[in-house]
């Protein structure tokens, strides 16, 4: 009775060869290839979903960056410019855009004639409508800015009208042309005509990243410059600010404060303000930095200050782990030789985190670029036509300036609102490819 | 260390704006997303032909916009009000408990109201406000009693209509060109086909009955949209039989995907409108505190450039956009070169 197998009748031991694969081994095998393909297809709809967003912002917004530009002679007339011929930049200030108009009219003559050739129908009238509304403002500035070019004839570049770059960019056909109250065929057959001359030419357009937000009448004219600086101010300040406090505030928590009540109620509160609603930093930031402290409306100082309330728990979260994923044998050591607690925080503990600090501050900078929601609140989701010259001034964001070219009338703001998509997309890319490279670069493993 | 040098910097910052919210270069306007293209076009010429900064435009809507502006008085508050309606009498009492006492009404023209579908969608080219009414209305008042609308295509309503779903996409309750809707097409029509009169006539009275013609069906044949005309675009865009309300402004800049329609057999355009032929539109305004005309830079000359006859006139961008401008101009222009508040002038 020593060996049980020995005295039990001996039950048919199932044969099982490594080359042969038993039921159950099966089984377990399918079920891991099953798991896979959920997995493969998991990741598949991922992709394709980014791949449908990107194909449509990319096809939609790549065209924002090129613009259609019209070369034409312009004769700045001194009897409408300058009547008393004195160059008194008073006077000629006091001459209003509205005047430039005949101007215009008066100097496309010529080119009408040229083209009527072809044309019988063409007049100055057909070509000025072709040209931006922003042409007058151009003319004017120039003339203020050096009244000696009054009387001269001068080659300018102008933006040709949205419908019109609509046209060399595909959006606009001879036939909604033709049901089109603001574009005429005829005026495509012009731009035909001139593209042949050389007056007509459709290239890169800086004016897109750089020229300020225009109105509705002026779709060609439109771009990011505004919501840009008002984005980099913005940022600029949340770094400022939510970098310290957060890292301050997370190294008292996880170093040295004492673990009771209160430092667990504030745990919790932190982790529950990560999530609430962006609004609610909003409503809090007008009754606040506006209503209270009288902080101007709509300037990007309350804009990043309301963002960096927002991403403060997020860094202090990030910053809380990286601190805790250095070992302790790190902070034993350095205390061990004789350093204080705050000798071994700073020149041991902190250097060590500090990848893991950047990566999340960047992640929560790059999530505050693209809030628009509370920046509705404090007034900066508006019409700004000037730089801001200082953190003080008007201006608006990135986000905000998609928002506000999807609610344009104008169909030529499509493909703007893409373009600011693909701004913003490529701004977040890039914080996103530094925080990658950070961590990779400084990151310590133990 | 760093990190403290970096913390008192930031503190300096914070300290310095509280002290240097007090002056302001530019005006600010705020309200209905209705003016707001065209406050911005006057904006932006403004900018282009004075030496102050360009004005701020904020959107938000006409009732967000008048409660902002009757925060009260002072640079830390809006100067301009922009709303596509006129101002309530709760409003101008919230605005006196703050202060602001003393308001310039300023109306800057007209805008129409159309009703536009796909291009290439049925031909929805005529409608008239009693068909609106039947079509849209949450009851119908039938043999002394009110019945839930039980039409489902639009050539139930009306034989000349074509044979499809009515869909129909009307601006949500929030928007001040619902009030227009309700009250122009369908209290119209109700009025017209006489379902109101025979609503009196039954003992119900004025109020119940305006409020039982102006309701709105609730069962999706009716979708409420909160956005702006650009969702109503899509929407329409999607669906070759949905119906859109829109302004006449986002209409004709739109004319090469969108089909307009008549009512009571005119066609919406801005001189249609100007003459009152077409029974659909409504006035704009906007709304100046007279305090701070003098003391905001450029306040007075940018509400003088906007009424002026090369803006708002006939021939002017704002007209060039879709507005309706008004006759009446010159004694608006009189009125704000006077400073003329409500309440005290015309």
């Amino acid at each position: 009775m020593t060996d049980a197998s020995a005295n039990t009748p001996a039950t048919p031991r199932v044969k099982t060869s490594l080359l042969e694969l038993g039921e159950r081994t099966k089984k377990r095998n399918a079920a891991e290839a099953r798991f896979k393909l959920y997995g493969m297809m998991a990741v598949g709809t991922g992709v394709a979903a980014l791949l449908l967003l990107l194909i449509s912002i990319l096809s939609q917004g790549l065209p924002a960056f090129t613009q259609t530009f019209i070369k034409v002679n312009i004769t700045l007339d001194e009897s409408v410019l300058d009547p008393s011929g004195n160059r008194d930049p008073d006077e000629i200030s006091k001459v209003l855009t509205f005047s430039y108009d005949p101007i215009i009219n008066d100097s496309l003559k010529g080119l009408a004639l040229e083209l009527s050739a072809q044309h019988s129908e063409v007049t100055a009238d057909v070509l000025q409508d072709m040209i931006s509304a922003e042409a007058k403002g151009r003319l004017r500035a120039d003339v203020i800015a050096n009244p000696d070019l009054i009387g001269q004839t001068i080659e300018y570049e102008f933006l040709a009208n949205g419908r019109i770059d609509g046209y060399m960019k595909g959006r606009v056909t001879r036939e909604t042309a033709e049901l089109d109250g603001n574009v005429t065929p005829l005026q495509l057959d012009v731009a035909d005509a001139m593209i042949v001359e050389e007056k007509l030419e459709k290239r890169f357009n800086w004016a897109f990243i750089t020229a300020p937000d225009a109105s509705e009448l002026r779709p060609e004219a439109a771009g990011l410059g505004v919501a840009l600086m008002g984005s980099a101010y913005m940022m600029a300040i949340v770094f400022c600010l939510a970098l310290p406090i957060g890292v301050a505030a997370s190294i008292y928590l996880e170093e040295f404060a004492p673990k009771n009540w209160i430092t667990d109620i504030i745990e919790v509160n932190i982790s529950n303000l990560a999530a609430v609603p962006s609004i609610v930093f909003g409503i809090l930031g007008l009754a606040i930095f506006i209503n209270y402290m009288g902080l101007p409306n709509s300037a990007p100082i309350v804009g990043g200050l309301v963002l960096t309330l927002m991403t403060l728990p997020t860094i202090i979260i990030s910053t809380r782990a990286s601190l805790k994923a250095v070992p302790p044998s790190i902070r034993d050591a350095a205390l061990g030789v004789g350093a204080s607690k705050m000798q071994a925080i700073f020149h041991h503990v902190l250097p060590l985190a500090a990848p893991g600090i950047l990566t999340g501050t960047i992640i929560g900078l790059a999530q505050a670029l693209g809030e628009t929601a509370p920046l509705l609140l404090i007034g900066m989701v508006a019409f700004v036509n000037n730089y801001p010259e200082s953190i003080f001034d008007p201006a608006t964001a990135l986000p905000v300036q998609v928002y506000n070219f999807t609610q344009r009338s104008d169909p030529a703001f499509v493909e703007r609102a893409s373009g600011a998509i693909i701004v913003l997309l490529v701004f977040l890319f890039c914080m996103n490819m530094i925080a990658i490279i950070l961590r990779r670069r400084f990151e310590r493993r133990w | 260390m760093s990190f403290a040098k970096l913390t008192a910097s930031a503190l300096a910052i914070t300290a310095l704006s509280a002290t240097a919210g007090v002056a302001r270069d530019q005006v600010s306007v705020a309200g209905s997303s209705t003016v707001l293209p065209y406050a911005s076009i006057v904006a932006e010429a403004f900018g282009e032909n004075f030496d102050y900064p360009t004005p701020v435009i904020e959107s938000g809507g006409s009732s967000a916009g008048l409660k902002k502006f009757c925060e009260g008085v002072g640079p830390n508050t809006i100067d301009i009000a922009n709303a596509s309606r006129q101002i309530r009498g709760g409003e101008v009492e919230a605005c006196a408990a703050n202060g602001v006492t003393e308001i310039m009404e300023v109306r800057i023209g007209y805008d129409g109201i159309v009703f536009a579908s796909q291009i290439a969608g049925p031909e929805f080219t005529a409608f008239t406000e009693e068909q609106w009414y039947e079509a849209l209305a949450a009851e119908h008042f039938k043999d002394g009693e009110l019945v839930p609308n039980a039409y489902t295509k639009w050539s139930e309503v009306d034989a000349s209509l074509p044979d499809v779903e009515i869909s129909a996409y009307i601006p949500g309750t929030k928007h001040g060109t619902r009030e227009v809707f309700e009250e122009k097409v369908i209290l119209a029509g109700c009025e017209e086909t006489g379902a109101y009169q025979a609503m009196l006539d039954a003992g119900v009275d004025e109020d119940t009955a305006e409020g039982k013609c102006m309701a709105v069906r609730t069962d999706g044949v009716s979708v409420d949209i909160d956005g702006d005309y650009t969702e109503t675009l899509a929407r329409i865009g999607a669906n070759p039989n949905g119906v859109g309300v829109f302004g006449l402004a986002f209409y004709e800049n739109n004319t090469a995907t969108l089909k307009v329609a008549t009512m009571s057999g005119v066609a919406p355009s801005t001189e249609t409108i100007s003459s009152g032929e077409y029974p659909v539109s409504r006035p704009l305004f906007f709304y100046v505190k007279k305090a701070h005309m003098g003391e905001i830079d450029g306040l007075k000359e940018f509400v003088e450039f906007f009424v002026s006859d090369a803006v708002a006139g006939p021939s002017g961008p704002l007209a060039q956009y879709g507005l309706v401008s008004d006759p009446e101009l010159s004694k608006t222009q009189e009125a704000v070169a006077n400073e003329v508040t409500m309440g005290t002038g015309s």
